[in-house]
Order: C-alpha cells, then structure tokens, then sequence
C-alpha cells in the first residue's frame, strides 16, 4: 500500500518548488512588498517546515536501511529548523542575523546525506545519478544561504538561492526507481518500467 | 529644466518588467506541466485510470506541476500583483 519512492520524491517536489516558486517572486518585487500581506510572510517558511515534518514518516516508512533512516531523519531535522528559524525572524522572536545560518547548515547536511545514503555509483541508474548530483548541488549552493547571512538584501544572491531550490524540484521530478541514465542502467538494478 | 518623465522613466520600467516576470510564472509553470503530460501521456493516469493503483491516481507528476502553477497564480501572484501596484501607487 506504500507508494513508490520515485512518487514520494515526485511530491516532495511540488512542495519544494512552490517554495521555489515564493523566493523567486519575494527576491524579484522585494521584502518590503512581499510582506505588505501578514500570511505571506509565513508563507515559503511554514512550507519549508512542513516538509520538515513530513519527513518524519518519509524516515518511518522509507527504511530500507540504518543509512537511510539517518539520512531522512537528519533532513526532517535540518529542514524543521531552518524552517522554524525563518518563522521565528519573520514573526520578530528571532532577531540576529546569524540564525540564518540555518539554512547553510541544513543545506550541507542534505547535501551530506544525499551523497552518503546513496551506495551505488553515479552511472548505476538514474536515481543513484540523481542523488550524487542532488548532493552536490546542495553543498556547493550552500554558498548562497551564507552569503545571504551578510547580505540579505541582495537581489542576485535571492534569486540564485531561488532558482536553486527550482532546479532541486526538477531534479526530483526527474527521478525514476529503476530507469537508465545517459543509456547507462545496470544489470543489478532491477526492470525498469514506466 | 525639470523633466520629469525622464526620471520616471527607468522606475516604470523596472515596474513593469517586474509585473510582468511575476505574473508570467505561473502561467509558465502550467506551460511545462502540460508539455511534460504531452511528452509523457502515460504518466497522466487519469486519461487511463482503470485497473490504476491508488497512487499513481493520486500523484501524477505533470498533474502536480500544474496544479503548482495554479496555485502559485491564483493564491500567490495575483494578490502579490495588486499590492505591487498598491505599492507603487502610493509612492507617486
């Protein structure tokens, strides 16, 4: 009755790129516009916490081993705290900058994860490529959430910390259980289907 | 002189391009939601849902996509839009 991983991975992937889709629009018309509206400044944060904790049952029924339990959980955490971070600086509880640091922080540990949790190589099937490159891709823009600790006005900086979120929800639509990638699929991997 | 249509200028500009951008994301969203079902009719199972398991009526990516690219229009972009001119409105 479970669905297929490839299915969490393709909904998770609504959820993040309308959080993509938020911080796109707040770096284009601007925080000062973006909030004029009390909801919509709880809006890309209080998503972002929500996939946090809809993790939690990602890490419960998705285990296939000790790796994979570590991995999720460490996301449902990172992703609930830079989540509840972001909420607590919008709603004016938080008020230094550096909490922002959450961010990176949750960054370079799914980036971690992802590369970690993964036990095949790149070229074994398309999920395996897909989650080397999704752990890549969040260490290396992790650079974007620390600099937006310092500068967190910048346009570029938002936008490209947006559009980066956007590439990850590709990235998981892209993703299959068993399907070749670049016509490489290994024998071990299984029959592919639709 | 005073002109003041040239100082204007670059600020209505950047206004519309603004608008422009923001409301063109969601109706581009919905674009690639609907290619992506052309490209991939059977990932759409609603157009064959007998004999269907209940998640793959449930989550059908192109189908997700596009109802991203709704939501993001009607609940997000379009309030953004007004307040934008709202905004833009009271600075003259």
């Amino acid at each position: 009755m479970l669905p297929h991983a490839e299915m969490v991975h393709w909904a998770f992937a609504a959820g993040i790129l309308l959080v993509g889709l938020c911080l796109l629009c707040e770096a284009i018309v601007g925080e000062e516009v973006w909030q004029m509206r009390a909801w919509r400044k709880y809006l890309w944060p209080g998503l972002a916490f929500s996939l946090g904790v809809l993790l939690w049952p990602v890490m419960a029924f998705f285990t296939n081993s000790s790796i994979h339990m570590y991995a999720h959980g460490s996301w449902a955490e990172v992703l609930m705290l830079a989540g509840g971070t972001e909420l607590g600086l919008v709603h004016g509880r938080l008020r230094s900058p550096l909490w922002r640091l959450s961010w990176p922080l949750a960054f370079v540990v799914t980036g971690t994860a992802f590369i970690v949790h993964e036990q095949n190589p790149w070229f074994f099937a398309r999920s395996a490529f897909l989650h080397h490159l999704l752990g890549w891709t969040f260490i290396v823009a992790a650079v974007f959430p620390l600099l937006l600790v310092w500068r967190p006005r910048s346009a570029v900086l938002q936008s490209c910390f947006a559009l980066m979120i956007v590439t990850v929800s590709v990235m998981l639509f892209s993703d299959r259980d068993v399907a070749p990638i670049f016509g490489h699929l290994s024998s071990l991997a299984g029959t592919p289907h639709r | 002189m005073e002109t003041p249509f040239v100082s204007r200028l670059p600020a209505t500009i950047a206004r519309t391009t603004r608008m422009r951008i923001v409301s063109g994301i969601g109706p581009t969203v919905v674009a690639a939601g609907l290619v992506w079902a052309i490209l991939q009719p059977y990932r759409v199972t609603l157009l064959h849902p007998r004999g269907q398991g209940v998640w793959w009526l449930l989550i059908e990516p192109p189908l997700l996509v596009v109802v991203v690219g709704i939501v993001f229009a009607l609940l997000v972009a379009r309030p953004l839009l007004s307040d934008l001119e709202e905004r833009d409105a009271s600075a003259r």
